[in-house]
């Protein structure tokens, strides 16, 4: 089984702090970390490795030092791995990611399994799995929360969770599915897996490797603009009433009525 | 600041890293249950085993990391970080396993090596008695030849990982006459006839581990489970609790480092008389007495533990420093951390509360600190014989 793993290296969301006058992240000084939810899509493919056996190849587009991201998950039993890098993949949306991500799977050749995160910790958009299947014509299934009871080369029984409950489904392969994290708990690293991804040597493709029209990475590709950004506010009211139950019962009976609420 | 440099390779560091990882990931999050429950760490083992870290100290031709004394004592002091019941599991499993690496036969290691290294298989060592502990000569339990077999009989007490570990080295008399010379080494498996464990024990500490009565009645087993020769059973006991006993002293570090690192925290922010009680140098001088023991133990483990990988003989020595000195330090820190944190450091909610009622058994197991110094007295007594 061939199982490819889309993963995100994103700022270390616990370290990271807000600048709430300008309303910007501060990235300074703050590590980078796979995307958390993508933990989970390495975890999924590494569990399927152990019961099926599979060879399972991490992708990830980002800078240069995204190959740490790599790295991590060469020490936690990932095979293979590569980086998609090039100046004009900068400012990527979710539509030129995916157009970079289908190109890359295309040169990595033949799959059964697509396995991304639920949604990026940064972005939070939720698109780049769902994208990147129709990208490849393969039909995705997002949310997985149970992977089985029964798995084979050709198909998977999964369970997706909605808003209302569940889906019990069977998936036939090739296709890709997005993970949600209760669906695992990821595994910690292995010392030979560590050893292993410091000797590795990342292959790195661009532009020109995959065979990318530049029109459509990057920032060009992307038709996403983002108009304004601003930090949602609460307002919440408080009133204590007085008087005798039965009054402060009157009066916030007049209270609701006035809202509407009832 | 400058922290002190110990030199530790690439690798050491990766040790290290990991099991950190393992303690804010998996162990910290849990501790507090599994002690309140008295509950076995078995998901924790199983991260322990996915790591590598069981096989640390075995050669990789059986499926280890091939690492030394140093490398398993990085691991023993940053596990102990997180807690020394889980971290004890690992390092039993490693002291049943020890007897087999340094006397077993080529195919007792490729049988019984393998399975310690992956973590598929828990180890235990079984001396201790009920009238037999600090005077190991005193055991009881016998081991009589019968045709093909061996047949135990006798008992074993306070083993940890009793019941738990499927593979244990176990000291019984062979030659009841015969005194040191009188006992062997023999390899148990669980599920071996006769083998049965008692109530699992509770303890004042260190909840999580297992620690049980193991019985032997007419217990047979095949002639090859001995380890090494007959007669050799002291020998075997004797090495093995030196080469563990340095791994003790660095559990010891790990659980003194934890709690001055919630000592001083603690001590930042707590506000009395209108300032932070580290600006009292009451609390101040405690602070550094913790935080120069500590690093005089660890540089004291950290050089036991090269000497011993440099293949240095007759290491009962400082082997026995290199868990003395650690191990009343780490008493003794534990106790300060929660003096500094006072009634806070008291509740059960406080992590050095656990980490207090844990330490205790550091100057007792694999060597009380008397039988320590017993050791270190008697080595310096033919030392100075010899000036």
């Amino acid at each position: 089984m061939n199982i490819i793993v889309c993963i995100k290296q994103v700022p270390d969301t616990e370290a990271i702090k807000f600048d709430s006058e300008k309303g910007i992240l501060i990235r300074e000084g703050v590590g980078a970390i796979i995307n958390p939810p993508d933990l989970h899509a390495i975890e999924a493919a590494l569990t399927l490795k152990d019961s099926l056996g599979a060879r399972i190849t991490a992708v990830t587009m980002g800078p240069p030092q995204a190959e740490q991201a790599l790295r991590d998950a060469i020490s936690l039993g990932v095979d293979d791995v590569v980086l998609l890098s090039d100046r004009a993949f900068a400012g990527a949306d979710t539509l030129a990611t995916t157009y970079v991500l289908a190109k890359a799977i295309k040169k990595i050749g033949s799959f059964d399994l697509v396995i991304c995160g639920k949604q990026a910790v940064d972005g939070d958009t939720a698109q780049v799995g769902p994208g990147l299947a129709a990208r490849l014509n393969v039909p995705s299934v997002t949310c997985v929360s149970e992977i089985g009871p029964n798995v084979s080369e050709g198909l998977l029984q999964l369970t997706r969770m909605t808003d209302n409950g569940r889906d019990l489904l069977e998936l036939r392969l090739p296709a890709l599915i997005t993970v949600h994290p209760s669906l695992n708990d990821p595994r910690v690293p292995s010392l030979r897996g560590k050893m292993r991804a410091k000797k590795t040597t990342v292959p790195v493709w661009g532009l020109e490797d995959l065979g990318a029209d530049p029109e459509r990475t990057g920032l060009k590709g992307s038709p996403t603009r983002v108009k304004s950004t601003w930090i949602p506010s609460f307002e919440a009211r408080r009133e204590i009433l007085s008087g005798s139950p039965e009054e402060q019962v009157g009066t916030l009976m007049e209270r609701l009525k006035e809202a509407g609420v009832i | 600041m400058t922290q002190v440099n110990y030199f530790l390779t690439e690798e050491q560091q990766m040790i290290i890293d990991l099991a950190r990882q393992i303690v804010e990931e998996k162990i910290i999050p849990v501790r507090n249950e599994l002690d309140e429950n008295e509950e076995f760490p078995w998901a924790i083992i199983k991260d322990l085993a996915q790591a590598d870290l069981f096989g640390l100290f075995i050669p990789e031709e059986y499926g280890g990391m091939g690492g030394g004394s140093l490398e398993i004592c990085l691991a023993l002091e940053h596990l102990a970080h997180g807690c020394i019941a889980i971290t004890t599991t690992y390092a039993a499993s490693a002291l049943g396993g020890y007897p087999i690496l340094l006397f077993g036969s080529e195919e007792q290691k490729k049988k019984y090596l393998p399975e310690i290294a992956s973590g598929k298989k828990l180890a235990a060592f079984g001396l201790t008695e009920a009238n037999a502990g600090s005077d190991a000569a005193g055991i009881q339990t016998t081991a009589e030849e019968d045709g093909d077999f061996w047949v135990l009989n006798g008992s074993k007490q306070w083993i940890t990982n009793g019941g738990e570990a499927e593979i244990y080295t176990i000291i019984a008399k062979t030659d009841k006459h015969k005194g040191a010379r009188g006992a062997s080494a023999f390899i148990v498996e669980k599920g071996d006839a006769g083998f049965s464990f008692g109530k699992k024990e509770r303890k004042m500490g260190l909840r999580a581990s297992s620690t049980r009565e193991l019985f032997f009645d007419d217990c047979r087993i095949p002639k090859d489970r001995i380890l090494g020769r007959r007669g050799q059973g002291f020998i075997i006991a004797m090495r093995t609790l030196d080469l563990a006993r340095p791994g003790i002293g660095a559990v010891g570090v790990g659980l003194a480092q934890a709690a001055l690192d919630e000592a001083a925290r603690y001590a930042r922010q707590r506000v009395q008389f209108g300032q932070p009680i580290i600006s009292f140098q009451a609390i101040q001088h405690m602070l550094a007495d913790m935080a120069t023991e500590i690093e005089a133990s660890r540089a004291l483990i950290y050089s036991v533990a090269r000497t011993i990988d440099s293949g240095s003989k007759n290491i009962s020595k400082i082997a026995a420093m290199a868990k003395l000195f650690p191990t009343e330090t780490a008493m003794k820190v534990a106790v300060d951390a929660v003096q500094i944190m006072g009634g806070y450091g008291y509740m059960k909610e406080c992590p050095v509360e656990k980490m207090m009622r844990d330490a205790k058994v550091l100057q007792i197991y694999e060597g009380t600190s008397q039988i320590l110094r017993n050791v270190i007295g008697k080595a310096l007594n033919s030392e100075y014989a010899k000036k």
